[in-house]
């Protein structure tokens, strides 16, 4: 129960002048409920297509995505996602970001309200709540946008590279956070990512796609204890490991 | 923007630049043209003021004028964002009814007042629809162009929680995400709207009006009151486009970084 099933995944775009580019082939791959799974691979893999596959966002060529039983064929309340970009609505402040997706189902302001607070407090943002995004720092934006996704209590969070804009101690400092957050929330992490440490920081599965077309390379389990010291061996030698592996002719080229 | 301490001088020299060619005008007045028909001074167009102040039609005047300005620009509001909407969000919309707006957008407003007269006889509507005419494209153009300007994001980051249908997205994503568009356009409407005035009330829909009475005193050969119409229409004019900037500025700016308005 509750785990994501893809089956024989593949998405293919037809450009404008008619040919066709194959961005994802024949990707089998299960999501087991809570783990935290970190897709990893060379930029224009396909990651960000696959994730947008799984969000509902893109559709599918061939192939199934499963979740918890049902079949995705769109934008599901069970997926929520973190973009890569700034995604927050500018126009809304922070805490009616957060309410949006609740205000959408038809919660009244008062339940909203209470439970954007919630989670804007789980990302520690609380004294935000009327500031606009404008107002708040990239980093702050994507914490926000994390609890704006948690908001709707998916089962899955979708996370494409949501940390590549921000400076190196923001990011680990997000990190940091993140894996609290996935402790108290118990939710399914799919994290795209073209960072090899912060994948083994994160990921306690690690798939390593192909370059394009995108197809899973390798499946590696991260077994290092948490919480992970990015400066000890053992982090060292996944770290290693995975480079070398992602070096590899089968894993870097078709 | 300017900062304040920088602002205060050039401040000043507006205000003399200001004295300056009034005092100019009122010198080129009495000592070289000396004929007040071609160009009144400064003195003849404000007792000229105070006169049409005595007289008490100042007021309906503006009031008249504000009407056909209101019935104008509230139609162009009513009709142009919604077709803005239509073919900023359906691409087909925007196929089916482009070729339409691009060849009635260059007919010059004041090309359809014998329409105006023939449609809608000498009314308020009349005028107002000549002004119409004026605001709507802007307010059209801008709309769409703001709708068609929205960050992809936005729309999935808006699917992804539950804003799915057509009309949500439009109402809760498209629309506030371009209102600072729409309101640009408004703004700009408004100020074509505010040209076409004096046009609309050329052919005598009403016994007020500040270019009606523009008119009615070129006629009793008055050019010193001509003058203080010509001033009104400005300075209301400028007035109308002043409250517009705050109203956006107000609105917008706390959320606005560095986008144009």
């Amino acid at each position: 129960m509750g785990d994501l099933v893809i089956r024989n995944l593949s998405r293919t775009f037809v450009r404008d002048d008619g040919s066709e580019l194959e961005a994802i082939r024949d990707v089998n791959l299960t999501i087991h409920k809570e783990e935290f799974i970190c897709i990893l691979g060379p930029s224009g893999c396909g990651k960000t297509t696959l994730l947008r596959t799984i969000a509902g966002l893109d559709r599918l060529t061939s192939g199934e995505i499963m979740l918890d039983g049902e079949k995705i064929d769109g934008p599901n309340p069970k997926v929520g996602i973190v973009f890569q970009e700034y995604s927050l609505f500018p126009w809304r402040n922070v805490i009616d970001n957060v309410a949006f997706g609740l205000e959408m189902q038809g919660m009244g302001p008062e339940e909203r309200y209470a439970r954007a607070e919630k989670y804007l407090d789980l990302v520690g943002l609380s004294q935000f709540s009327k500031s606009y995004p404008s107002e708040l720092s990239g980093g702050m934006r994507q914490r926000v946008a994390v609890a704006r996704a948690l908001a709707l209590d998916p089962l899955i969070l979708l996370m494409d590279e949501p940390f590549g804009a921000l400076d190196a101690q923001t990011r680990n400092l997000l990190q940091n956070e993140l894996l609290e957050i996935w402790g108290k929330t118990k939710k399914t992490i799919i994290f795209v990512t073209h960072s090899v440490d912060e994948a083994v920081f994160l990921a306690d599965r690690l798939i390593v796609l192909t370059s394009r077309p995108g197809s899973v390379c390798e499946a590696i389990p991260i077994e290092l204890p948490r919480p992970r010291d990015r400066t000890g061996s053992g982090f060292a030698q996944v770290r290693r490991k995975v480079l070398d592996l992602i070096a590899q002719p089968r894993c870097s080229l078709q | 923007m300017k900062i304040r301490g920088k602002n205060v001088p050039d401040w000043w020299l507006g205000v003399s630049a200001i004295i300056l060619v009034i005092v100019l005008w009122q010198a080129v007045a009495v000592f070289l043209v000396k004929n007040p028909f071609i160009l009144p001074s400064p003195v003849d167009v404000f007792s000229a003021f105070l006169d049409l102040l005595a007289r008490d039609t100042l007021l309906k005047d503006i009031g008249v004028s504000l009407l056909h300005f209101g019935i104008g620009l509230g139609a162009a509001l009513l009709v142009g964002i919604p077709i803005g909407i239509l073919i900023g969000w359906y691409r087909v919309m925007d196929a089916f009814l482009d070729p339409i707006i691009e060849i009635i957008r260059p007919i010059p407003p004041l090309a359809w007042i014998p329409f105006a007269i023939v449609w809608l006889g000498l009314t308020n509507v009349a005028a107002g629809f000549v002004i119409f005419i004026g605001a709507v494209f802007p307010i059209i153009l801008n709309t769409y162009a703001g709708f068609r300007g929205i960050p992809r994001v936005f729309v999935e980051a808006g699917k992804m929680l539950g804003c799915i249908r057509d009309r949500d997205l439009i109402r809760y994503i498209a629309v506030p995400s371009s209102l600072p568009q729409i309101a640009t356009g408004i703004r700009i409407a408004s100020g074509v709207g505010w040209m076409c005035l004096v046009a609309a009330e050329l052919f005598g829909v009403s016994r007020y009006g500040l270019g009606q009475k523009l008119w009615h005193y070129y006629n009793l050969h008055q050019m010193d009151s001509v003058v203080v119409y010509m001033i009104l229409l400005g300075m209301i004019g400028l007035l109308l486009d002043w409250l517009f900037r705050i109203y956006i500025d107000r609105h917008f700016l706390k959320w606005r970084t560095g986008e144009v308005a």
